[in-house]
């Protein structure tokens, strides 16, 4: 749903016009996810489900509290349970997984439908699905491996930040129902300052590593975690070390897309200006007649 | 030879439709894949019912030239092996580009700008169907990863402004070249143009008849 007014919007997929600048104010949103206080009850992929008005078709488990197992095209956030062995310590990892909301989205740099991906002013990139066309480009543009194409409609699907209800100054409906306040929303300025007063106190009591995930080869993130181990994401169910968008989808669109139109041009121009300087190759009388004497002598 | 002595029969019927079964496909393929590859060029999905079912129709168009390129692959690759007057035929690109011809090889039915043609299409299709399988989600997508999908994304745009290059070249020549569009459109030549383009060639025809 574009539920923004198009004065709000920042970024849009696959568009050349320049988007609108009459507005200045937009403050930049943020979700932080404290993982060192998340117990691991999906009532925030309940709240999800029931905001979005999404039915996950019953699925199966897997033997784990993965449940769903994955990101789906009706689960658009799902919590990842790791066992990490430190020492003697078993610490449970618990990583509410779903879309970052980039500040650079891959996603939308990707996606070559114009308006499918749209990102507003205040960072929340959102898939307006009447303009999808389900190509699964935003798949490979992701760097976190989040949206999902539906088997039913072949649209892409994902986390909206709730953007129906933040622009209407309400918190995301998993931040909303967090029981441990787990998740928090706010300005992006705020959580930073907030999520530092967590990781002084996680520090305090030997989390010496912990940190804020708001990963910079993105251009940071809307949706940033508090890590007790900040030094490796990656223990949190493959939470990415390093996320960037991918190389190959940074040449794919970019520097290809000009050059390759100038290269078909190119060909086209020098083909033109080739006929209007060298002219048509001919064939003469004289060849028709040289060609006559060798059918007579039978190619001799 | 054909019935009209004055001509020279180059194409069969099948031939001629297999080529154009091609070329129809090909075109259609390249408006449908440059509409999703610049968004200045995204209008052209409107040529194909909107963006959804370009998407859904550019792969089946692709399987369509697949297969009918295979059939002028088979038809014309014992055609197109190198031989030492292509070698002297390119060295002298220069000449036939200004439209002096004089003192070349004799040549049998292929050049070598049209056995480049024929080789480079036929390497760079077999690229493009193997990475529009990989790219093919709606059959495809759960066998292979995504880092895979990306690199053929890659190989599958630039195999396809080779393609897209190689047949401006290819029309061009049927445009300067005059007496050649005939070829694929009536299956026969006059016997200048194969005195003039393919001796060798004519050499052949000429005893057969």
């Amino acid at each position: 749903m574009a539920t923004m007014q198009s004065l709000d919007i920042r970024r849009r997929s696959a568009s050349t016009e320049a988007p609108p600048q009459v507005r200045q104010s937009a403050i930049q949103v943020a979700k932080l996810i404290d993982v060192s206080k998340c117990i691991g009850c999906k009532a925030c992929q309940a709240a999800c489900l029931e905001w979005n008005d999404l039915k996950a078709p019953i699925g199966y488990t897997d033997g784990t509290y993965d449940n769903p197992t994955d990101l789906t095209p009706t689960s658009w956030t799902v919590m990842r349970f790791t066992e990490y062995e430190r020492g003697d310590d078993l610490e449970w990892l618990i990583r509410k997984d779903g879309c970052m909301h980039c500040d650079d989205p891959g996603c939308l740099k990707a996606c070559p439908a114009p308006g499918a991906i749209v990102q507003y002013t205040n960072g929340i990139v959102d898939f307006v699905s009447e303009n999808c066309i389900g190509c699964g480009y935003c798949v490979k543009g992701c760097p976190f491996n989040v949206p999902r194409i539906s088997k039913v409609d072949r649209k892409a699907y994902k986390c909206t930040l709730c953007v129906d209800r933040v622009s209407v100054g309400q918190a995301p409906a998993c931040a909303k129902v967090c029981p441990t306040q787990a998740i928090y929303f706010g300005s992006k300025e705020d959580m930073i300052v907030h999520a530092e007063h967590r990781i002084a106190d996680l520090k305090s009591r030997g989390f010496q590593k912990s940190g804020l995930y708001n990963p910079p080869g993105v251009g940071g993130t809307h949706v940033m975690y508090v890590l007790h181990h900040a030094d490796q994401p990656s223990l949190y169910a493959g939470l990415p070390d390093d996320p960037r968008i991918s190389p190959m989808v940074g040449f794919w669109k970019g520097v290809m897309k000009p050059l390759s139109l100038a290269a078909i041009a190119f060909a086209g121009v020098f083909g033109f200006l080739h006929y209007i300087t060298k002219g048509p190759n001919e064939v003469s009388d004289t060849d028709e007649r040289k060609a006559d004497e060798m059918a007579k002598g039978k190619g001799a | 030879m054909s019935e009209d002595k004055n001509v020279v029969a180059r194409y069969t019927t099948a031939a001629r439709i297999n080529h154009w079964i091609t070329a129809v496909s090909l075109i259609l393929l390249a408006l449908s894949g440059m509409a999703l590859f610049h968004p200045s060029l995204f209008f052209l999905t409107n040529l194909f019912g909107g963006g959804q079912a370009t998407r859904a129709i550019h792969p089946w168009i692709g399987v369509v030239l697949a297969i009918s390129f295979l059939g002028l692959f088979f038809r014309f690759f014992t055609l197109n092996f190198w031989k030492r007057e292509d070698t002297v035929w390119m060295k002298n690109l220069g000449k036939v580009i200004n439209n002096n011809e004089e003192g070349l090889p004799e040549l049998g039915k292929y050049n070598a700008g049209q056995k480049l043609v024929f080789w480079g299409q036929s390497i760079l299709i077999l690229l493009l169907f193997g990475s529009g399988i990989v790219l093919w989600d709606v059959y495809f997508e759960d066998y292979t990863t995504i880092d895979q999908k990306r690199l053929a994304a890659v190989v599958h745009a630039l195999c396809a402004i080779g393609a897209i290059l190689i047949w401006i070249v290819h029309v061009y020549a049927a445009i300067w070249v005059k007496g050649t569009l005939r070829a694929m459109t009536r299956g026969s030549v006059t016997r200048g143009w194969s005195w003039k383009h393919h001796r060798k060639w004519f050499r052949q025809e000429v005893k057969k008849s």
